[in-house]
């Protein structure tokens, strides 16, 4: 008898997330500074997971209205997936909001029981955690924020792979596990792969597969598209008829939208 | 210091063998010591348009499995004091042109000659390899055809990527486009591709464009290189491709349709 693939697979895995480490009860204080901070960095937040630390104001009796920070977040292109530290009261009042608990990072590295005692003085002010207001003038924070940024995106990427000479034909670039940018023509019977995204600055002849692993977020951003076949994460298409007016010889780009390759004009 | 200039295409019957004639030819005429290398092992050529096929003794391979001195294989060309050909072995198996041999056969010519020019056979194999690693400089012959410039498209990527100058780091193969049996009115009717569409698509420096040409057949039959004929248009191509090669800037001819004279149409004069 055959046997029946199983609905779903639980599996563990390690995902990079941001963690907003709180200082301060004072929400309106909060809120202004986030907002200040994401003025400053438009599009860097969206819908991206992060974690609330609140090892900074645990030390406090004091709840903080989640629901309302999560509404204020979610404003500013954050999804809130769980806290992280804080007191037993501020913990409950996360649950109480929709909000995960994640295990403490460092109750998990030391062992068990002295790891609360480490948690309360890590309460009893801000001194425990100085480098982390990581929330303040940037100007005072650039030290800062490259490793964060960083802890995010390592594990999963490499850096863009560049390429500045023509892709002739019969030349194959992979960039593994990396973004690849084309700043010179790729010829036809030239093939660029890339597991992340693909852009090219100058025509594309060739063939352009992005999300080679099957990253069905990866996209194709070309200049002038002439291309033989474009393909995101295993899907493609080839264009055995020439390409369509609205595209040949434009700038497109190409990704997955509901489970289909999508081609559009790119606004000038 | 002595060139290595690599003349190849990928695609057959473009006019390797015919340019690498007129243009070892154009060189020694203007004085530089000049040696052209047959690669063509099994089909060589060469020395049939050179008009020396009949002094070939000893051939590349000779040379390359120390049957004969290097010196012994060279045939200086009848009509230019400046040029030797080394031909190619009509018999032997290709695999025997060794890299190993090549480097040092060149390395010995590097002492004696100004510009070395390897005469490529057609294709990515063995042989064309060979050619084109030791280069310095290459001439990529194209004609106006899809096909062949989508195996010059190839061969610069390989020039890009295996060629001894990239292997090794060094500064990359300077390339040189050059379009032969070009006809202007078939360009004019969009039967041929234009000179402009080949370099949109190929995109390095033009360094001729050599007209299509009856001449070129009689020339090939009487083993006499093209650029040796008085006034025909091949000819004056071949020698500005030389010029401009010896760093000369000269305006492009030969890309345009001639229009006919009144008097030509009359008499019905070519």
């Amino acid at each position: 008898m055959p046997r029946e693939e199983p609905a779903f697979k639980i599996k563990n895995s390690t995902v990079p997330v941001f963690v907003i480490h709180i200082t301060t009860l004072d929400m309106d204080r909060l809120k202004r500074e986030l907002e200040k901070r994401s003025a400053q960095m438009p599009g860097f937040f969206t819908n991206t997971p992060v974690v609330l630390g609140l090892a900074g104001i645990a030390g406090s009796d004091a709840v903080p209205d989640f629901t309302d920070l999560v509404r204020f977040l979610v404003a500013h292109g954050m999804r809130v997936a769980g806290v992280q530290s804080g007191s037993e009261g501020q913990r409950l009042a996360a649950t109480m909001a929709g909000l995960g608990i994640f295990p403490d990072t460092a109750a998990r590295g030391a062992s068990p029981p002295k790891a609360p005692a480490e948690e309360t003085p890590a309460g009893t002010g801000t001194p425990v955690q100085p480098e982390l207001p990581g929330l303040e003038v940037p100007a005072a924070a650039p030290a800062e924020q490259p490793p964060a940024a960083e802890t995010a995106a390592q594990p999963t990427q490499r850096p863009t792979l560049v390429i500045d000479k023509p892709v002739r034909a019969g030349q194959r670039i992979h960039a593994e596990g990396a973004n690849l940018v084309v700043l010179a023509i790729v010829n036809a019977g030239a093939e660029l792969i890339a597991d992340g995204d693909i852009h090219i600055y100058a025509p594309l002849r060739g063939r352009a597969l992005a999300g080679a692993r099957g990253n069905e977020g990866a996209r194709i951003f070309v200049q002038s598209l002439e291309a033989e076949l474009v393909s995101v994460a295993g899907l493609f298409q080839v264009f055995e008829e020439g390409l369509p007016d609205n595209l040949r010889g434009k700038a497109v780009q190409v990704f997955l939208k509901d489970g289909r390759l999508k081609l559009e004009p790119l606004r000038q | 210091m002595a060139k290595v200039i690599v003349v190849t295409s990928g695609k057959g019957g473009v006019g390797k063998t015919t340019t690498s004639a007129n243009f070892s030819t154009g060189l020694a005429m203007r004085g530089n010591k000049t040696v052209v290398i047959d690669f063509d092992v099994g089909l060589r050529n060469l020395d049939l348009i050179m008009g020396c096929e009949r002094r070939v003794v000893f051939d590349i391979i000779n040379v390359i499995n120390g049957d004969a001195a290097l010196k012994r294989a060279l045939i200086k060309d009848k009509h230019c004091d400046n040029l030797y050909v080394l031909p190619a072995s009509q018999t032997r198996d290709k695999d025997a042109l060794s890299l190993e041999g090549v480097g040092k056969i060149l390395d010995e010519l590097k002492e004696d000659f100004d510009c070395i020019v390897c005469d490529s056979p057609a294709g990515i194999e063995h042989g064309a390899f060979t050619a084109m690693y030791y280069a310095d400089e290459a001439l990529v012959v194209t004609n106006p055809e899809v096909s062949s410039v989508r195996d010059s498209d190839r061969i610069l990527g390989i020039l890009a990527a295996k060629s001894k100058r990239a292997v090794e780091g060094l500064e990359p193969v300077k390339e040189h486009l050059l379009v032969t049996r070009y006809d202007p009115k078939r360009v004019a009717s969009g039967e041929m591709l234009s000179v402009d569409d080949i370099q949109e698509i190929l995109r390095i420096p033009l360094i001729g464009v050599i007209p299509e040409s009856e001449a070129i057949l009689q020339s090939s039959n009487s083993g006499t290189p093209a650029i040796h004929t008085e006034k025909t248009d091949v000819a004056e191509a071949y020698k500005d491709v030389v010029a401009r090669f010896m760093g000369e800037d000269l305006p492009m001819r030969f890309t345009t349709a001639e229009k006919q004279s009144f008097l030509k149409r009359l008499f019905g004069g070519r």
